[in-house]
């Protein structure tokens, strides 16, 4: 099946190169993102000298961009295969990067020109309350840029939505709850790209919608303070909207493990009433796990903290014992030969795996008591977000590969290996200095922090290196795949 | 508490790489049947399963025995101090208090949220809390050791916020059943 040959409506640009602009646009904001992150690694470390408020600018276009880019990355993956089995829109997917891209611009503005710098989660009142860093107007063009990028996602969601309920019936049946329920075969269940998509598509929706409504009062708030909005209940939704958001990320990602290692390892993946059982409960838990970021808001009622507690624990049981365990049953044994793409997609799996372990102790409510707001938090997510990446960079790298051989992927094995080990270097630093209470969004630190910081910007050049060069790569095969005429990757 | 943390998630994130590792070096060496091979992976995976059951609830059921939260402030024999957190200071009455007796602070933000963290000599956490606007929270800690406590803020709260400090004094107990302790 070529890109063409599926209903795409947008017919105007083929559906390849749609995703070859995602990628272009992951990949260079990506790069700029980590580059940010860099230079503040650095600072802590006292390498390079910033001033403290442009440190918080940059610890804010860092934060908001990685998770935007994450968002925009996974989003690609989870269109360039659910578009096999669904007829989905080629205009709504461009526009949604379009939404995108202008959404960027004013989070840009606001910092670098407006000084804006209250963290991507932006909780109340403090874009309000700046201490005169940066004006009203810098805030609402930094919550309407969000604003943009969400309603650029919910767009797509709803069509992908649209597009999976009619190939398949209902989002019900996309889920595999036929299957879960004994109501038909399991042979007969949906490929897993399609349950992964509808899961995704399910969360991300609601997700979406309550950060639209709390990012709609936080403008209104910042024009008129007279109305007032209740901190812990933001708090609440905002902590909602970021963790669906973020998480859902990951689980768009892996579905290009899902579609790609059975090619690699020539055996299928095989999808049956536990794998659909496993993402059922992914649905939900994903959805009420969010209190584990309030465990220190002790007004919160406590039957809802010790839920999140208990709720972040279990759902670490689907992802290890369902997607993580089919990996290592898909690849065990198989024969596969490894390149870069298949070698990447691998070691995001292992990433996902590996990040949950200290996100998930860090999800226990004494334990939270000592490591809550420390370097153990960036530790445990920029694991499974480098994980996330990894997958990322494998599907960039596998379907801009054209009809390069392996031998022809340059640099790229270098770039891996670059990137694997800068990653393991900069991940154990931050968890590190997390178990040495080295407190996180801190610009200036202490001396007694400054050996993990300095080995944790060790660990982010090589990342960044390696990155560079897989990103390069990555590039270079798009343009020289739309230089050859009617081929397509 | 940090250093087992620390311990445990080492080990288990390497054991869990380790695995990866593993299967990826020995995945070259390819067997025809891919039958017997998933068949016994499978076997494998509800014993994995009834493991995981089992380290979730015995975990989960020591941590919950071992809450935080205070759910009836000022009951008791406790040192009560209020904590006020603005940008970009802390304001601690009263701002010593003695070992060996239950403190209970009562922390709450003017403006917008802070991170109430308390520090040893050592710089390692020994509890923390948030401070909220409009919202008090309740913490409560015995300190077992007389000295310099630092206290910093562990929520982002402006351009200042990484000098956001102060300190708390504990002092031994001299009282006659202190030093009987």
């Amino acid at each position: 099946m070529t890109a063409q040959t599926v209903d795409t409506r947008g017919r105007s640009v083929p559906a390849l190169h749609a995703v070859f602009a995602y990628i272009a646009a992951v990949g260079l904001v990506l790069l700029l993102m980590m580059l940010l992150g860099l230079v503040m690694r650095m600072a802590q470390a006292q390498w390079v000298t910033i001033d403290p408020g442009l440190f918080y600018i940059l610890m804010t276009m860092h934060g908001a961009g990685m998770v935007g880019i994450a968002g925009l990355g996974g989003a690609a993956i989870l269109w360039h295969f659910v578009r096999r089995y669904a007829p989905v829109s080629t205009g709504v997917f461009l526009t949604n990067l379009v939404f995108f891209l202008l959404g960027a611009i004013l989070i840009l503005g606001a910092g670098f020109v407006g000084g804006f710098a209250a963290g991507w989660t932006f909780l109340f009142p403090l874009p309000a309350i700046s201490g005169d860093a940066w004006s009203i107007n810098a805030a609402a063009c930094y919550l309407l840029g969000l604003l943009l990028i969400g309603v650029g996602f919910l767009l797509f969601f709803l069509d992908v939505a649209r597009g999976i309920i009619a190939a398949y019936g209902s989002l019900a049946n996309a889920l595999g709850a036929r299957q879960v329920f004994g109501l038909a075969p399991e042979k007969d269940g949906p490929p897993a790209a399609v349950t992964a998509a509808t899961m995704v598509l399910i969360v991300d929706t609601l997700g979406l919608i309550f950060g639209a409504v709390v990012l709609v009062l936080s403008i209104v708030n910042l024009y008129l303070p007279s109305f007032a909005l209740d901190p812990l209940i933001t708090k609440n939704m905002i902590y909602f909207f970021g963790h669906v958001f973020i998480n859902s990320t990951i689980y768009m990602s892996v579905i290009a493990v899902y579609e790609l290692l059975p090619i690699y390892a020539h055996r299928p993946w095989k999808t049956n009433r536990v794998f659909y059982i496993g993402w059922m409960s992914s649905t939900v838990m994903v959805l009420i796990a969010y209190p584990h970021h309030l465990l220190m808001d002790f007004v919160m009622p406590t039957w809802v903290l010790i839920t999140g507690q208990i709720i972040s624990w279990c759902s670490g049981l689907p992802v290890a014992l369902i997607t993580a365990f089919g990996t290592l049953t898909v690849v065990y044994r198989s024969g596969i030969k490894w390149d870069t793409a298949s070698g990447l997609l691998f070691v995001g799996m292992m990433g996902w795996i590996t990040g949950g372990i200290p996100a998930i102790i860090d999800s226990t409510i004494p334990i939270n008591g000592v490591m809550h707001n420390t370097m153990w938090v960036p530790g445990h997510f920029h694991t499974y977000l480098l994980g996330m990446t990894a997958m990322l960079l494998g599907f960039a790298t596998y379907v801009t590969r054209g009809h390069a051989p392996d031998s022809a992927l340059g640099a790229a094995p270098i770039g891996f290996w670059l990137y694997v080990c800068g990653s393991v270097v900069f991940v154990m630093a931050f968890l590190a200095s997390g178990a040495a209470s080295v407190p996180r969004r801190f610009a200036v630190h202490l001396p007694e922090w400054l050996p993990y910081d300095r080995l944790g910007s060790l660990g982010g050049m090589i990342i960044v290196l390696g990155t560079l060069i897989l990103v390069s790569r990555a590039l270079l095969r798009i343009h020289s795949i739309l230089r050859e005429p009617a081929e397509e990757g | 508490m940090q250093d087992t943390v620390w311990m445990v998630t080492v080990v288990l994130m390497a054991s869990a790489a380790g695995i990866f590792v593993w299967v990826a070096t020995a995945a070259e060496k390819g067997v025809d049947d891919y039958g017997p091979v998933v068949a016994s992976l499978y076997r494998l995976r509800p014993w994995l399963f009834g493991l995981a059951a089992i380290v979730l609830i015995v975990s989960n059921y020591k941590a919950l025995t071992a809450l935080p939260y205070v759910s009836h402030p000022g009951v008791g024999p406790v040192q009560t101090v209020n904590v006020t957190g603005e940008q970009w200071s802390w304001t601690i009455v009263p701002g010593r208090v003695v070992a060996g007796r239950p403190v209970e602070f009562r922390v709450t933000s003017k403006d917008v949220n802070h991170g109430f963290a308390v520090y040893d000599e050592g710089l390692r956490i020994v509890a923390q809390t948030q401070a909220m606007p409009r919202y008090v929270n309740v913490l409560r800690h015995t300190f077992t050791e007389p000295g310099i406590y630092r206290i910093l803020c562990l929520e982002y709260c402006g351009q200042a916020h990484h000098e956001m400090e102060a300190e708390l004094v504990v002092v031994a107990d001299t009282t006659p059943s202190g030093e009987a302790q």
